[in-house]
């Protein structure tokens, strides 16, 4: 398919319908509406279903009923709405349930504002819900990127019987850019011969459930989610490093605040300062071992980590470098959107040392 | 002789983990007979909610999933929706359905979703003790009124039948009890006639069975079957409240 | 229901999974001809004085216990 212009929130719904997702519930909330509106539009085109809950909370339970019924649904939602379905999401991980839930996500905390920003990110990666579990978190930073991953997200979904979160934020919902929405070689994914689909006599009754009562079965259930959690450790982390090599200051950021970051780095390279930017691609699993390995190279004197919250990444980077060398943190919050000049800055005053 | 009477095929045998003389147990067998007679239990879907009845799953002998507290139209919906060719069924207590889930039963109903909900009223909340519910009767006593239900500090408890009965995506909408054997028999003409009329695909149907807590009501089993003829009936009356032409 | 010459001819029969009762008496207060009792000899395994009925003979198997017993305990045959 050639390539065509289109806003981030409709190109994540087709890059959806594409990756053979005919189920979508929501509820209206910027800055994601033309998500829905999208689906709203599409999916009964293609005999799909579109839902507009009564709830964000509805909409997650729609979508763990429909994905133990067998199907590829998501749901899309932003920073407000997504608290409200953090029980839902929990219910989906203890369930072993596949889905694409997808935030746009916007300044809080509370009502917060609709411009966008990164604050999301503990709730995305640390387990916004109750009990032990995982998200897989992908984090695109351009528009082609949130397409490719909403594709992906689906496979690992599947795969792994787990709820994925596309975490993007109001610029990359709101802004178009061309994209292109590739043919994929579908990968084989084994039948879901665990759902609920009415048994027909020809296997035994299947059941959708997250409850042990007894707490060592409990506890075997959740160590048996947590040797998935420890295969997509290995072999799902996603990062891209750019202009490292031979650099004094690493810049950790992700998102569209990794794109900014690009530009500062321009800038600082024409004053003649070396930085290069680790961007995580997959917020969970964290790509630890790309921080560990800059961290330990000579040339890298400090890091320096960038987002759109007070600070919430920042801790895996300095989790992930283990205080080898110092992580300093700049970051605009509330939906202001940091400029290249400021990251300049900041740059300039890590390098001239002249940060605490 | 022939057995004329026995467990019925879409329940799984386990023994219920209902207190002695509950309710439930009888509104499980009924909602069974039904899938029997109407040779459904091969293509439904159940889901049960968080309550007395959150064990649920293994009792019906048809695929189950177990929804979030007041959360089962929500994931019946989800169900129906990709299956609008199997029977699913909402089994949902009082605390779950008219406490923490009304918006999620009144836009089921609302949007005519072709599902059938069971809604168990017994004026309590049982799992968690005997709190008293939205639907605990005014001067009742549970742990959370224990000078008895003020109307001026926790208001009137609700008739949602007769408040679901106002939607137009619901086709049928009864309140029937299982204090006797009468009663029993018009509650499974009740629960019977719900699932027909999903088979039918007519829309959104409801069954309220008024049924008792002899444990955290404080009474022998027999006495809480007296308690509710008295009590409940008055302030629920039977009968249907909604049937669609 | 009659007695001829001594012979006890059965009509109907019920059984009781005496495992499953709670002894919850619901059934013994809806049985037409007041034939079920609560076996106050015998303890089940969960602690319960199952019911149970000692007048086969009597018993029409109208199936009103069956109908009103919370735990599927009892089958009827006729």
């Amino acid at each position: 398919m050639a390539k065509v212009l289109m806003k981030g929130n409709e190109a994540i719904a087709e890059a959806a319908i594409q990756a053979g997702c005919h189920y979508f519930f929501g509820y209206p909330i910027t800055p994601q509406n033309e998500l829905p509106a999208y689906m709203a539009k599409r999916l009964p085109e293609i005999g799909g279903c579109f839902l507009q809950a009564e709830s964000e909370i509805a909409a997650i339970n729609m979508v763990y009923g429909a994905s133990g019924a067998g199907a590829r649904v998501m749901t899309s939602s932003s920073s407000p709405g997504i608290s409200l379905k953090m029980e839902g999401i929990s219910y989906i991980a203890g369930s072993e349930l596949p889905c694409l839930i997808v935030n746009i996500v916007r300044g809080g905390p509370g009502l917060g504002g609709i411009q966008p920003a990164q604050s999301d990110y503990f709730q995305a990666t640390k387990g916004g819900g109750h009990g032990d579990y995982r998200m897989v978190v992908l984090a695109p930073s351009t528009i082609q990127e949130a397409v490719d991953l909403v594709m992906d997200g689906f496979d690992i979904a599947d795969k792994y019987r787990n709820p994925v979160m596309l975490l993007a934020d109001g610029i990359l919902g709101q802004m178009m850019e061309p994209v292109e929405f590739k043919k994929r070689e579908a990968i084989d994914l084994a039948e879901k011969t665990w759902a609920t689909t009415g048994h027909k006599g020809d296997r035994p009754r299947n059941i959708i459930n997250s409850l042990f009562i007894n707490a060592k079965e409990l506890e075997d259930h959740v160590n048996k989610i947590y040797r998935k959690y420890e295969q997509i450790e290995k072999s799902q982390v996603r990062v891209e490093t750019y202009n490292c090599e031979g650099a004094d200051l690493i810049i950790a950021a992700y998102g569209s605040t990794a794109r900014i970051a690009k530009s500062a780095i321009e800038m600082a390279d024409k004053a003649g300062i070396r930085v290069g930017l680790i961007r995580p691609i997959t917020l969970w699993p964290f790509p630890r071992d790309s921080f560990k390995k800059w961290a330990e190279r000579d040339h890298v004197k400090s890091f320096l980590t960038v987002e759109m919250s007070k600070g919430q990444m920042v801790e895996d980077v300095s989790l992930s470098i283990e205080g080898k060398k110092p992580n300093y943190f700049f970051g605009r919050t509330g939906g202001v959107v940091p400029t290249p000049e400021e990251i300049l800055g900041e740059i300039k005053k890590v390098m001239g040392g002249t940060r605490g | 002789m022939k057995k004329v009477f026995t467990r019925p095929k879409s329940l799984t045998g386990k023994p219920f983990h209902y207190c002695p003389g509950c309710t439930h147990g009888i509104v499980h067998r009924l909602i069974a007979e039904v899938m029997d007679e109407l040779d459904i239990r091969e293509k439904t879907i159940g889901v049960a909610p968080v309550g007395c009845a959150v064990f649920a799953y293994e009792y019906f002998n048809c695929d189950m999933q177990e929804a979030a507290h007041g959360r089962a139209p929500a994931v019946a919906t989800g169900i129906k929706r990709v299956h609008p060719d199997k029977i699913v069924f909402t089994y949902q207590g009082d605390g779950d359905l008219a406490s923490i889930g009304p918006a999620e039963i009144v836009h089921a109903a609302a949007r005519g979703e072709k599902i059938s909900t069971i809604f168990i009223n017994n004026a309590i909340y049982g799992m968690t003790g005997g709190q008293m519910a939205p639907t605990s009767l005014i001067g009742q006593v549970t742990t959370t009124s224990p000078y008895g239900r003020q109307v001026d500090q926790a208001g009137y408890p609700i008739r949602m039948s007769e408040m679901l009965a106002t939607l137009d995506g619901a086709v049928y909408i009864e309140r029937v009890s299982v204090h006797d054997i009468r009663h029993i028999a018009r509650a499974k003409r009740a629960i019977k006639k719900s699932f027909e009329l999903q088979i039918a695909g007519k829309g959104f149907s409801l069954v309220e069975v008024l049924s008792t807590c002899p444990t955290n009501w404080g009474m022998s089993p027999l006495e809480s079957l007296d308690w509710l003829k008295d009590n409940m009936i008055p302030y629920y009356p039977l009968g249907v409240k909604k049937e669609a032409e | 229901m009659n007695k001829d010459k001594g012979v006890v001819f059965i009509v109907a029969r019920v059984t009781f999974d005496e495992e499953l009762c709670k002894g919850c008496e619901l059934c013994v207060s809806v049985c037409p001809v007041k034939i079920i009792l609560m076996d106050r000899d015998r303890v089940n395994k969960n602690g319960y004085h199952p019911a149970t009925v000692h007048e086969m003979d009597k018993c029409t198997g109208c199936r009103a216990c069956a109908m009103m017993c919370p735990d599927v305990v009892i089958e009827v045959e006729k």
